[in-house]
């Protein structure tokens, strides 16, 4: 496994959190290393959603704790989140289809060529289609034009400005959910290139996904969550898909830990 | 440009803007394209139409109606609308000549009371909208009721009209500039849109063609309003507010932002941007520009009365908008896109009072023209939808 000596740069240690009289996670385990990509599976209502909102920091967790780089971090916010270089990447993507690629891009965190009123609203247009043009290539993605409007631009090429939104702060951690769930399958095989560039950039990965596809042909590691806790940690080139579905019904819980 | 990958070149046709029609943007195309027919059928119906002194005379009346139009384009591209634009003109003039007249403030003065009274009732309404939640149309609509009862009010017992006697203020929509004057103003674009053409970083054909566009237009207007009196300072200061609004919204962070509420106001939130400041802002600047619209129809008319601002002004800005481009839906429209789309307005209703034509055939043209141009917004929409481009 890669890393597994090397500190992890997302460690999740014994976090619950509960919703009234649901616990939605029990003492959740997870970690997560630079150039790593772990699927995170589970069936409806498994915790997915609450950890990572709890890592992106829109949730507070009531117990347990976060480590970035092996330091104890509070999470109170989404930019606390961004500061610490995690960044999520929701399912419906928040982006603005009436601007362009670049104005997306740095949608409300734009480079400014002054500081002082009124010239703070100058936009430093050149660094950011700079910076713009260095995400997009590290990302391998095809776009038509970083000018034009992205409401024209099919699923997939969405998907991957959604990315290198994320990207463009030097993010450490992209989190994404469900990235592939409504595209095609050349759009999906572009997402997965764009995941496999992430990696390859150093990045850590988590990705929330219901494609055992995705999930076998992305991930260095495959993390099931059932009922509010991590079960099971699995090797995608040992399973089989079949395993991995037991251990997510509860059908048949095949342990592959070490 | 800035691709990842080599594109294939695009054609001739796509530069020219081919390929964003067939998406579903229609850009200035039908907008030019009426006022083109509407020039024509009038100048056959009766040929005073295309004379310099009815040139002159229809810059003079589109005064009001620009500056609302530029106001209504902004509202719009938020994905809100502003029915009080028409009612605050009427009440801000009141205020004005209040003060002027009856007060005996000085011009320097009445017209910043003027404005600020138009930028409170922004304020105010724009408050409603977003603390209260409260659907714009229905704000506005109050504010179009009470913002008329209280011009009503200010006017009180007076009889007609209520006189305007400062000079500076007559003169506002009355003074022309020397022709010479005007002439330089013409070298001035000439040379900084040659300018602009030189350090452009990127030279394509359609960019330059624009560039050549804005000296020859400009030599055109005062090359036929030199046939009469001159250009009206009137056309000086909608220019002025034309381009200080286009810098906004098409060349500031503030116009990324304002365009980002328009089009997806969650990615907005979700991005850090202050939604709610936006809308206060531009609400205050809507009513603004309308409090300034008053101004110049109170100075037009030398007096107000309680029709100033009333009849169909605020639809009239809401159609041009509408006509020049600016989506219903929010997060699309250019503010140059509203000033011909009052152009196309203001020629019908000039070319029809040529024609003897009254007020209510007036009103009824008006509304089919609105009733198009909203139909021309639909058919787009569902054209840019259909072609892969979701939501506004
Ligand atoms: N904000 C919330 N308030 C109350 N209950 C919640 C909330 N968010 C999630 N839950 C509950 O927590 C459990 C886990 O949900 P979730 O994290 O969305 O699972 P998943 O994403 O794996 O489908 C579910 O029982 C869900 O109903
Ligand atoms: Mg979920």
């Amino acid at each position: 496994m890669p890393g597994a000596e090397t500190m992890p740069l997302l460690e999740v240690r014994g976090v619950a959190k509960r919703f009234g009289s649901v616990e939605a996670l029990r003492g959740v385990d997870l970690r997560v290393h630079a150039a790593e990509v772990v699927a995170l599976l589970g069936d409806n209502g498994a915790g997915k959603s609450t950890l990572i909102k709890t890592i992106s920091g829109v949730h507070q967790p009531d117990s347990g704790e976060i480590l970035v780089l092996g330091k104890a971090v509070a999470i109170p916010s989404p930019r606390a989140a961004s500061a610490l270089g995690i960044e999520t990447v929701y399912q419906d993507l928040a982006l603005c289809d009436n601007l362009t690629v670049v104005q997306n891009l740095f949608l409300g965190r734009e480079l400014r060529r002054f500081s002082g009123w009124p010239l703070r609203w100058v936009p430093a247009r050149r660094q950011m289609v700079e910076r713009a043009t260095e995400v997009v290539r590290q990302l391998g993605t095809t776009l038509p034009s970083l000018h034009s409007q992205i409401g024209t631009m099919s699923g997939g090429q969405r998907q991957a400005i959604a990315v290198a939104r994320a990207m463009v702060w030097g993010s450490r951690l992209v989190i994404l959910d469900e990235p592939t769930a409504a595209l095609g399958v050349e759009q999906t095989a572009n997402v997965r290139r764009v995941i496999r560039n992430l990696r390859a950039s150093g990045l850590g990965v988590i990705l929330i996904t219901h494609n055992m596809q995705d999930a076998f042909a992305l991930a260095d590691r495959i993390v099931v969550m059932r009922q509010g806790r991590a079960i099971t940690e699995m090797d995608p080139k040992v399973v089989t898909p079949d395993q991995v579905v037991g251990a997510i019904t509860g059908g048949s819980a095949i342990s592959m830990e070490p | 440009m800035s691709h990842s990958r080599p594109p294939a070149t695009p054609s001739i046709l796509a530069r020219l803007g081919a390929s964003r029609i067939a998406h579903g943007d229609l850009g200035f195309l039908p907008v030019v394209f009426g006022l083109v027919v509407i020039a024509l059928v009038f100048y056959n119906l009766t040929p005073v139409f295309l004379t310099p002194r009815n040139a002159s005379n229809l810059v003079l009346q589109l005064g009001p109606l620009t500056l609302l139009t530029m106001g209504m384009v902004l509202v719009l591209l938020i994905g809100e609308i502003d029915l009080s634009a028409g009612s605050v003109a009427g009440c801000a003039a009141v205020v004005l000549v209040v003060l002027l007249t009856r007060h005996g403030w000085p011009a320097i003065g009445a017209i910043p009371a003027a404005l600020l009274f138009g930028c409170l009732a922004g304020l105010i309404q724009g408050s409603w909208v977003v603390f209260v939640r409260a659907p714009s149309f229905i704000v506005t609509l109050t504010g179009l009721l009470v913002f008329q009862g209280l011009q009503f009010l200010l006017l009180g017992e007076e009889v007609g009209a209520l006189l305007i006697y400062d000079p500076f203020v007559k003169g506002i929509a009355s003074t022309y500039m020397p022709h010479w004057l005007a002439w330089c103003l013409v070298g001035l674009t000439a040379i900084i849109a040659l300018a602009a053409a030189l350090t452009a970083p990127v030279r394509n054909a359609r960019r330059l063609l624009r560039l050549l566009l804005f000296p020859l237009v400009a030599a055109a207007i005062v090359a036929v309003l030199n046939l009469y009196f001159g250009v009206p300072y009137l056309l000086l200061l909608v220019i002025a507010v034309a381009l200080a609004l286009t810098l906004l919204t098409e060349h500031s962070l503030f116009g990324v932002h304002l365009l980002a509420v328009g089009g997806n106001a969650e990615a907005a939130r979700r991005a850090g941007i202050n939604v709610s400041t936006v809308r206060i802002r531009v609400f205050a600047l809507c009513s603004t520009l309308a409090a300034l619209a008053g101004i110049v129809a109170a100075s037009r008319q030398y007096s107000v009365d309680s029709a100033t601002g009333g009849g169909n002004l605020v639809l009239d800005s809401i159609a041009a908008a509408v006509i020049g481009g600016t989506s219903l839906f929010g997060g699309r429209g250019r503010i140059v896109g509203g000033l011909l789309g009052a152009v196309v307005i203001g020629s019908v209703s000039n070319g029809l009072d040529l024609l003897g034509q009254p007020a209510h055939i007036k009103t009824i043209i008006t509304g089919l023209i609105l009733l198009a141009a909203v139909s021309v917004d639909m058919l787009a929409r569902r054209r840019r939808i259909s072609s892969g481009a979701a939501g506004a």
